[in-house]
């Protein structure tokens, strides 16, 4: 059903599951290192392998990991809590049961405000827990890369073991038609609170933040929800808006039917942005959580928890205020910043000594058109904040026009060297040199004696005709201001 | 060379420290006793001479090299087979690790390395120690030295076997329910359960992990207190270990004087179930305490009577995911793997092939315990019990030092007996399971043989958590004294090994 039909019938209610591997430097349990990209079962141990007799010892800067994040996002830290062992059989964990919390939390009943089209949402955070991730399995022979018709399959235990951290929303009614935007707002804005806490990479693409996308729709008007489907394989922000959408298509089709939703796992297609049924969560798996023996209960210290608050570093929404203040610029032009991911690199200029609006005007302007048509995200452009720092420099002291501003970063941007180098080989300068400037505007007044007179007897406004011919003359490189000046001068109305 | 099986742990470290005997001759006189013994009593999953006696060659050359080593070094020593070893293979008694060579030592293990112990081989036990008997061995039961018709015991059957047979003067074992002091019980020797994280379980293959406690075996007191020593204490590897120093056992052991102790009779602890025996010889027991200068009175302990129903849902809980492991997939035994079956078909196959029934039984009990719907009233009831325990133990530590009952209700079973009846099996542990379950500490202490059968009773002395010298202290005084009145050990009675060329001295 077409998204807008589906939406005047059904109300959607959302969910987010995502899982951040951390980037401590050994894995949540063992001393294995956690380095992403080793050739398989290079690191592992007897812990993390699950040889028998092997026991685990709980890795404290994942723990502080956790609960720095826990306080980023407004959550209760708990008192005392537990691991616990959740329970199933699968290949790839290799103790048959992984290292979990389950009723006991490290960090509770927090939020995380997001701004889609101008409006501030409220994502409640229903918990925040610290467990291990499982290897990684690959599956050979076959149609569909996964286990059922598989030849044969092979599990590499590197992954096995890294301390993942599992961020869980509440249910998340009323976003109505903004649903997938504001899904992807969530998971962009808690990419930007992990990365400003400096506790993960979360490289999506690398798997080290993956999200599982709940959706769930009821009839307009209706107050109870419907039955969700749980959407994994979900690994860019493009295709969380993407699977959120096809959710509700696909859920509004059935409903509309008459047909009921089935509560299941559902794999997302990034190739059609549909989903496919998994695994069938009806009969509940019984994972018979228990509190892990092995390991002692954490009773993070109180006094200690307020010094990892005090400590925090500012988060991704208080700085981007910050700096709109600063940078004195529109709600909708930071927005604009934001999603095009050039806060930072607009910072950056600045500190490089751009005047903020210069550094904006570049980024925004010139260079995201460039980004765009190179099919690339803007920090990717081989160009660097202090070269375009630079350039709006030479713009500044009049050594450059902003025509020629544009051929420089051309310049850069196909590898020509710094805008100073691409300036020099280009020959690129300003008109700076008021003998030729003079020449050349004692030529334009000859040839426009009717406009040089209309200014003389006071029509000043018609010296802009006189400066156009200058700029021609010079094939762009005067420096229009100073042209105007001179020719106001030679005609004695300055 | 007999002469020197006889000789005292404690001896035996003297003699080879001062040079008077090698390490390898110690082994060796142990290696032809086992020879010797073997065929009958089955106390060993693994002996390898070679390895055995190149660890005794090292200890000699490192005290010829003027190294001071501990009071043990050069002894020999039997090891439960549920310690991984680099050197040995280890099977915790399964099918499903038969022939597994660990790439890692357990922390006991190095620890014995260090202190400058030999290994002598890897013991027998009840598959993944879940049973009282050493009959649920994927390799056949041990005998009881005293009666080869009888259990040795059980779990650690082969170490308590191995040392009332003096096939080692020492041994190492696991106590999860009595798996230690209930085998020092029927076989006439010493066996100790350190306090919960006294001793470290890194690289011991878990049955429960919230109860598991290596400890260990020997003919007498103050040996069991060297060995002790020598293996327990904080370890990094284990984060339920106890950051806290041994509890002075050695000094406690030497000491054996009790005058002024008070000593509480475990009053839920006697009458039905239990052999006339074998009370008799507690009742003369606690009389003797009482002559020590001791104050005897009686404790009431209510909730103890709740400590096995509690323990068979607790234990098999955790042993149904600590045994989730066994797979096939990376190491053990795999069965079907034929290249036409799944990943979840081998698994299933091999776990069916691989696992004795008692540990099926366990696996089975845990997992329905642990179901969603039932944890409550079974993982969840039992976790209350077990504070119920604790606080029963407080209460009675308040009023006495320490507290005394029966290691077991009855001497060694005939094996057979009780195989096909788990509820009589499990009867077995009912005195030792609260200290299990309280995490205290408790030894096994021989005091006589039961009138009906001449089989040894052993008198359990419970202490404090981390109050472990405790249990030496009194162990040391009532052994003094009841050596005194038998003119020897307790094991001077065992008939001898008929037939097996070897004669009590
Ligand atoms: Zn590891």
């Amino acid at each position: 059903m077409p998204y807008d039909e589906a939406l005047e019938r059904f109300e959607p209610v959302l969910g987010l599951e995502t899982h951040v591997e951390l980037g401590t430097e050994s894995k949540m349990f063992c001393g294995c290192p956690t380095e992403f990209g080793a050739p398989p079962n290079t690191h592992v141990c007897p812990v993390c392998l699950a040889l028998p007799g092997s026991l685990p010892v709980a890795n404290a800067e994942a723990i502080e990991s956790t609960i720095r994040i826990g306080l980023a996002l407004n959550c209760t830290i708990a008192e005392w809590c537990r691991f616990a062992r959740k329970n199933y059989f699968y290949p790839d964990m290799p103790k048959n049961y992984q290292i979990s919390q389950y009723d006991e939390p490290l960090c509770t009943d927090g939020y995380l405000d997001v701004v889609v089209d101008g409006e501030t949402v409220r994502i409640e955070i229903e918990r925040v827990h610290l467990e291990e991730d499982t290897g990684k399995s690959t599956h050979v022979g076959g149609a569909t890369g996964r286990i059922h018709g598989a030849d044969y399959s092979i599990v590499d235990y590197n992954r096995a073991g890294i301390p993942l951290v599992e961020i869980v929303t509440k249910p998340i009614p009323g976003t109505d038609r903004l649903a997938p935007e504001v899904a992807r707002a969530y998971v962009t804005e808690l990419r930007e609170v992990m990365r400003a806490l400096g506790v993960s990479d979360v490289r999506m693409e690398e798997g080290s933040l993956r999200c599982d996308v709940n959706v769930s729709l009821m009839p307009r008007g209706a107050s109870e929800w419907g039955t969700r489907s749980e959407t994994k394989n979900v690994n860019s922000l493009r295709s969380v808006e993407r699977a959120v959408r096809g959710e509700i298509e696909r859920q509004a089709a059935i409903l509309a039917d008459g047909g009921r939703i089935v509560q299941e796992t559902r794999h997302f297609h990034e190739d059609t942005g549909r989903t496919t049924s998994g695994r069938s969560k009806e009969e509940a798996q019984d994972y018979r959580y228990f509190p892990e023996p092995d390991l002692l209960p954490m009773a993070p210290d109180r006094e200690w928890v307020a010094s990892l608050k005090a400590d925090l570093p500012e988060l991704p929404s208080v700085r981007r205020g910050r700096l709109q203040a600063e940078w004195g610029v529109s709600d909708l032009d930071m927005a604009a910043m934001h999603n095009a991911d050039a806060i930072d690199l607009v910072e950056a200029t600045v500190a490089a000594g751009a005047p903020a609006a210069d550094a904006r005007k570049w980024w925004m302007g010139e260079l995201a058109r460039r980004a765009n048509e190179a099919g690339k995200p803007l920090a990717e452009l081989p160009i660097t904040p202090a070269e375009v720092a630079r350039v709006t420099e030479l713009v500044s002291s009049g050594a450059l026009n902003d025509k020629l501003a544009r051929q420089v970063l051309e310049g850069v941007l196909a590898g020509e060297g710094s805008p100073d180098d691409v300036v020099a080989k280009r020959g690129l300068q300003v008109v700076n040199d008021e003998g030729e400037l003079l020449a050349i505007i004692d030529k334009v007044l000859a040839e426009n004696a009717d406009a040089a007179d209309k200014v003389r007897s006071g029509k000043v406004a018609a010296a802009g005709a006189l400066v156009g011919g200058v700029m021609k003359a010079s094939r762009g490189k005067a420096d229009a201001a100073r042209a105007r000046e001179l020719i106001l001068e030679k005609l004695g109305v300055s | 060379m007999t002469e020197l099986l006889h000789k005292t742990a404690a001896e035996l470290g003297r003699l080879i420290a001062a040079r008077e005997v090698s390490a390898v001759e110690v082994t060796q006189a142990h290696l032809d006793r086992i020879a010797e013994v073997e065929p009958k009593v089955n106390a060993f999953l693994h002996v390898d001479p070679e390895t055995t006696l190149a660890q005794a060659r090292a200890v000699d050359e490192r005290i010829a090299g003027g190294e001071r080593l501990g009071p043990l070094a050069g002894v020999p020593v039997a090891h439960k087979d549920v310690f991984t070893t680099t050197d040995m293979p280890t099977t915790a008694g399964s099918k499903i690790l038969e022939g597994w060579r660990p790439p890692y030592d357990a922390t006991v293990t190095s620890r014995l390395r260090e202190a400058g112990l030999v290994i002598l081989g890897k013991t027998n036990l009840d598959e993944f120690a879940m049973g009282s008997s050493t009959e649920n061995s994927a390799y056949g039961p041990t005998r009881n030295p005293w009666d080869l018709s009888r259990i040795p015991g059980g779990s650690s059957g082969g170490s308590s076997a191995a040392v009332a047979a003096y096939e080692a003067p020492l041994s190492t074992g696991t106590d999860t329910g009595g798996s230690i002091r209930q085998p020092a019980a029927v076989t006439g020797i010493v066996g100790m359960k350190p306090t919960y994280g006294g001793s470290s379980r890194y690289g011991l293959i878990a049955f429960a992990s919230s109860l598991d406690t290596p400890g260990p075996f020997a003919r007498n007191v103050l040996d069991a207190a060297l060995l002790h020593e020598a293996f327990s204490g904080h370890d990094v590897m284990d984060s339920t270990s106890i950051h806290a120093h041994v509890p002075p056992v050695v000094e406690a052991a030497r000491q054996a004087d009790i005058a002024g102790l008070r000593v509480g009779v475990v009053k839920e602890f006697g009458g039905e179930g239990y052999q006339p025996g074998v009370l008799a010889r507690f009742h003369e027991a606690v009389e003797l305490l009482e002559s020590l200068g001791a104050k005897v009175v009686e404790v009431s302990c209510p909730s103890f009577g709740y400590a096995l129903p509690a323990y068979y849902l607790i234990a098999p809980s955790e042993c149904s995911s600590n045994l989730a492991r066994f797979d096939a997939m990376r190491y053990g035994l795999r069965v079907g793997d034929d290249g036409t079956r799944s990943a979840e078909e081998v698994m299933s196959m091999t776990r069916a092939a691989g696992f004795g029934p008692e540990v099926k039984r366990r696996i089975m009990l845990g997992t329905y315990a642990l179901s969603s719907g039932y944890y409550d009233a079974y993982y969840g009831q039992a976790q209350k019990v077990r504070t119920l325990i604790s606080r029963d133990f407080d209460a009675a530590f308040h009023q006495v030092d320490v507290l005394v009952s029966p290691t077991t209700p009855t001497t060694a079973f005939p094996i057979g007996e009780r195989a096909d009846d788990p509820m009589a099996m499990y009867l077995a542990d009912l005195c030792t399971i609260p200290t299990n379950l309280a995490g205290n500490a408790a030894i096994s202490v021989p005091c006589g043989l039961a009138d009906e059968d001449g089989l040894p009773v052993g008198l359990q002395i419970m202490a404090p958590v981390l109050g472990d010298d405790r249990c030496y202290r009194v162990g040391a005084a009532v052994e003094k004294a009841l050596e005194d009145r038998w003119g020897g050990s307790l094991l001077t009675k065992a008939p001898a090994l008929e037939g097996l060329g070897y004669q009590h001295g």
